[in-house]
């Protein structure tokens, strides 16, 4: 976040797309990595995970979108987009070498505060899990992973061919200081079985089966509505805390800084006040998202 | 006309009670002078705050669209607004077996802005309809107007005051008018070199504000999607671009060929004055002339750019 | 401070005075309406019109503005890349602004102008304006400034309050932006202790006619005023056309759009700019997402909003008064009469 700047909020940094990885089978979600075209605009560009960055494409738009990198990954910035209306489009069909901008890093973020000392269960389902993967990045750092006690991760997704992030989250279930349960909704039968352990189940019922102690824990989720409306009843038996629950909202955004007065959820701007709010923020709030 | 109002309030009583239907669309008395409030309601004993008089200039109808397929709804309607609503039912967005008519033989609706000019746009406080005139009130003024002087442009030319189509009627039928409606201002600019013309055009659309109330007050807009909301692709820039709004402008009025009443809605809501009905009347001009045809006259017809008839004029085929 | 006497004539040619130093706004008749303009040759100013029907918001915040320009073609070497537009930001004075409108400006400044960001554009140009205010004799029969927070002759987000004596103008200065400009204006004789004291005596007895409620906005719970039952029939006859929102002095929603062309001449290779416009939450679009989702996809979610927003969410949000001046213009301009001065009872006096 930019405080005290005589810089234009409005104003991106120019970056180039140096490698796009499609994610998934059906091409609809793709991974740009992005590098910046002046490397001094990598120093203003200090982020924490749970913010996002507005792509901004001249000519066609702008767009919300969160931050799939951790500040631990130097040179270069991830962005997870799927492709739904006019800008997103047009970004999946750009290539290598194509200059686009980034302006942000933008909203709060996950309470890394709040977390040190505690057990962290993170939640994710679909595309939603790019600033999770910031998250889970950070964590595991070893600057950062003594801050925190045991971290439990559930990710779902719809198919092994929705997966996101492979090259990350099946080595993170090798190592012992993190316990990841990836989850898909279903295996067809002329699939081919993974190797490592893949469950078949609904994140909710991954959730239920895994986590169990609510004591000296925060949870972060992040996911489709769907997903958010049948896991919170879960997280309320197993007995957490409405102010244990961080989630990260979603809203049509424009400028991203508080201004335009389009994202907001009663009184609070998704943009600025959140993205990320704790349950029982959102219960003090209209159900308007 | 006021004396509709205890007729309306005990019809829509009636039917709201018992269940001939689930809501009822009319106005209530405004807080300002010579503007009415429309209002849908769904309470029986709502009914005792509706109202009517010479200022329900606003088009009812468009209240219909887009609502529940099995709704039932009562509704005042003038000629103009019964007109709109048989088009609505011929273009299939609600059925005649929804709807309970209340129709309102009308003799005209006040123009506002006339009224303003008449008293010299000091403040009024209040206009009331004493029979053929009209009593206007403000701060240290009070005078008398002849109420046919300040009708809304599109009453001056009507033909069509008593409604099309209705279950009750609210009093007996308005004399209408033997000669067709002289499109004065339509010849005037037809008499102007392109050049003029195209002058003419800027200046009467100088001052929009791409606020689109003339679009939401239409009850034939009903598009899910209007085309200068679309983005992909985006055929209207959104911003005061003088070509867009034009383009706006010139693009709705031939959306409306063949289906506007001219029940004046549109010029009646904008808020920056401008005479929009100029685009529609010669629309609704060359649809008179050219296929003889007017909107929603009669109950069932097809609407224009949906019929054929050997009869039409083919001369613009080189 | 200093305060000045002018005869109406004398007036009249001290605002012609100050476009050497400044660039001056002035409300000017067009059609049956006023707005304010900027004061060319061709403009002639009326300071005896009351309310203009737009809001004077335009002068600090235009209805668009070009934020950046780019270019689209692959041989610049600078495509793709958003560069700042030329802006002028040279002195400005808007002349004869009404204290509702003036006090506006301080409520939107939070947004525009805050701890966390400050927008270039509106902030500097804000800065750059002087407000020489007309305190009203005869506020119009809408206005109800006095409920909420204002006056007739208020002084917040005013640089000069003028007050019209009849036979003149007296002006006082109410800082060093309205020393400045003062200083500028000729023609006008230091005013005399009993012009000032006539002036406040004549100020002390105008009210504004109308009133409302605001006592208990505060105190209502948010989700109560959400889910209340009044929504359905405020709203039945809302046409959505946004000209409130327009005609508003506090509504600052905006949209970005980009919009591109061919170069002059030359075919094939483009250029364009970001533009700012003003948008209205009134709009159906103002809230879709691109998968379709519209959280406030019916019309009376959106009426809803603007009234929470206006006199509950920017209450609880900064903890003070409504997002409304009481200039009544919303009032003035609904082609289906709907009425903030109701909505104010229906929120305020609301109980489950």
């Amino acid at each position: 976040m930019c405080d005290n700047c005589s810089c234009n909020p409005y104003k991106p940094y120019p970056v180039r797309i140096e490698e796009i990885i499609t994610e998934t089978a059906d091409h609809t979600l793709k991974t740009f990595k992005l590098v910046f075209v002046n490397p001094e605009d990598e120093e203003k560009f200090k982020y924490i995970p749970g913010q996002f960055a507005e792509i901004s494409i001249p000519g066609q738009g702008e767009i919300p979108i969160g931050i799939a990198t951790s500040p631990t990954e130097k040179g270069f910035l991830y962005f997870t987009i799927q492709k739904m209306g006019k800008v997103s489009g047009y970004i999946h069909q750009m290539k290598p070498g194509d200059i686009i901008g980034v302006r942000g890093p933008l909203g709060n973020w996950y309470p890394w505060d709040k977390m040190e000392g505690k057990h962290c269960v993170i939640i994710g389902g679909g595309c939603a899990f790019s600033t999770l993967r910031s998250s889970v990045e950070y964590m595991l750092h070893p600057d950062n992973r003594p801050k925190f006690k045991d971290i439990h991760v559930v990710y779902g997704a719809r198919s092994l061919k929705h997966l996101l992030y492979e090259d990350k989250i099946i080595p993170w279930r090798e190592r012992d200081d993190i316990n990841m349960h990836i989850t898909v909704d279903s295996i067809a039968d002329n699939e081919e079985k993974p190797t490592w352990g893949c469950n078949v189940g609904f994140v909710p019922t991954v959730v239920e089966e895994k986590i169990k102690d609510p004591s000296d824990a925060i949870v972060i989720i992040c996911g489709p509505p769907a997903m958010l409306k049948f896991t919170m009843p879960v997280l309320d038996r197993v007995g957490f805390k409405h102010d244990q629950i961080y989630l990260s909202l979603e809203n049509r955004m424009k400028c991203g800084i508080g201004m335009c007065g389009r994202c907001n959820v009663g009184h609070q701007f998704v943009c600025k006040d959140g993205p990320v709010f704790t349950l029982e923020e959102l219960g003090e709030l209209p159900n308007e998202t | 006309m006021k004396q509709y109002t205890d007729t309306i309030k005990a019809t829509a009583k009636r039917l709201l009670e018992d269940g001939t239907v689930d809501c009822f669309i009319g106005f209530r008395k405004g807080t300002m002078p010579m503007i009415n409030h429309p209002v849908v309601i769904t309470d029986a004993a709502k009914a005792d705050t509706l109202y009517w008089d010479g200022n329900c200039g606003n088009n009812l109808a468009l209240y219909l669209t887009g609502r529940k397929a099995d709704e039932k709804i009562g509704i005042v309607a003038t000629g103009c607004v019964s007109r709109n609503i048989n088009l609505l039912i011929a273009e299939g967005q609600v059925t005649r077996e929804q709807l309970y008519i209340v129709g309102a033989p009308c003799k005209g609706m006040i123009e506002r802005r006339s009224v303003e000019a008449a008293v010299g746009h000091r403040e009024i406080l209040s206009v009331n309809e004493e029979g053929e005139k009209l009593i206007v009130e403000g701060k240290g003024f009070k005078e008398e107007l002849n109420r046919a002087d300040h009708l809304q442009r599109n009453c001056v030319t009507c033909r069509h005051h008593n409604p099309v189509e209705h279950n009750d009627i609210l009093g007996s039928e308005v004399s209408e008018p033997a000669e067709a409606p002289v499109f004065t201002d339509l010849e005037e600019a037809a008499a102007k070199s392109d050049e003029d013309r195209w002058n003419f055009f800027q200046q009467t659309f100088e001052s929009c504000i791409r606020c689109y109330a003339c679009r939401n007050a239409c009850p034939m807009c009903y598009c899910p999607t209007c085309f200068v909301d679309e983005a992909k692709p985006q055929w209207v820039g959104k911003s005061s671009d003088k070509v867009d709004t034009m383009t706006f402008h010139f693009l709705r009025a031939f959306h409306l060929a063949g289906r506007c009443t001219d029940c004046g809605a549109c010029e009646r809501v904008c808020p920056v004055d401008i005479p929009v009905r100029y685009l529609t009347n010669k629309l609704n001009r060359d649809a008179q002339e050219f296929y003889d045809y007017s909107a929603g006259l009669v109950a069932g017809e097809r609407p224009l750019l949906d019929q054929y008839k050997l009869t039409d004029i083919e001369d613009f085929i080189k | 401070m200093t305060s000045k006497r002018f005869t109406k004539e004398a007036w009249g040619k001290a605002v012609e005075g100050l476009r050497e130093s400044y660039k001056v706004w002035v409300p000017a008749k067009e059609g049956a309406h006023h707005f304010f303009k900027e004061y060319t040759d061709d403009i002639t100013p009326d300071f005896e019109a009351t309310k203009t029907r737009m809001s004077p918001k335009h002068t600090v915040f235009p209805q668009s503005e070009r934020m950046f320009e780019y270019s689209l073609e692959s041989s610049d070497a600078d495509a793709n890349i958003m560069k700042d537009t030329p802006k002028d930001y040279s002195p400005q004075a808007v002349v004869g602004v009404r204290p509702c409108d003036a006090y506006s400006f301080n409520l939107v400044k939070i947004n525009f102008d805050n701890k966390e960001y400050r927008d270039p554009w509106w902030a500097n140009r804000y800065e750059s304006t002087t407000f020489i205010g007309m305190g009203c004799n005869e506020p119009c029969s809408t206005c109800f400034c006095d409920s909420v927070g204002s006056g007739p002759f208020d002084e917040k987000g005013l640089d000069v309050l003028v007050y019209d004596m009849g036979d003149a103008y007296v002006a006082k200065a109410l800082n060093e932006k309205g020393e400045k400009a003062l200083a500028a204006m000729n023609g006008g004789q230091d005013a005399a202790e009993a012009d000032l004291t006539a002036a406040a005596d004549m100020a002390a007895k105008v009210e504004a006619p109308s009133k409302v409620p605001t006592d208990k906005l505060r105190s209502q719970k948010l989700n109560d005023l959400y889910d209340a039952d009044f929504w359905d029939e405020l709203a039945s006859g809302c046409l959505n056309c946004g000209a409130c929102t327009f005609a508003c002095p506090t509504c600052w929603c905006f949209d970005i759009q980009d919009e591109s062309w061919n170069r002059e001449g030359e075919v094939r290779k483009r250029q364009g700019d970001r533009i700012r416009n003003w948008d209205s939450c009134m709009f159906p679009l103002f809230t879709l997402h691109a998968s379709g989702h519209n959280p406030r996809g019916l019309k009376v979610q959106r009426v809803r909003q603007r009234f929470m927003h206006k006199l509950k969410y920017y209450v609880d949000k900064y903890d003070g008064g409504t997002l409304c001046v009481g200039c009544g213009r919303c009032v003035e301009a609904c082609p289906v009469n709907i009425d903030i001065r109701q909505v104010f009872e229906l929120m305020n006096d609301f109980s489950k």
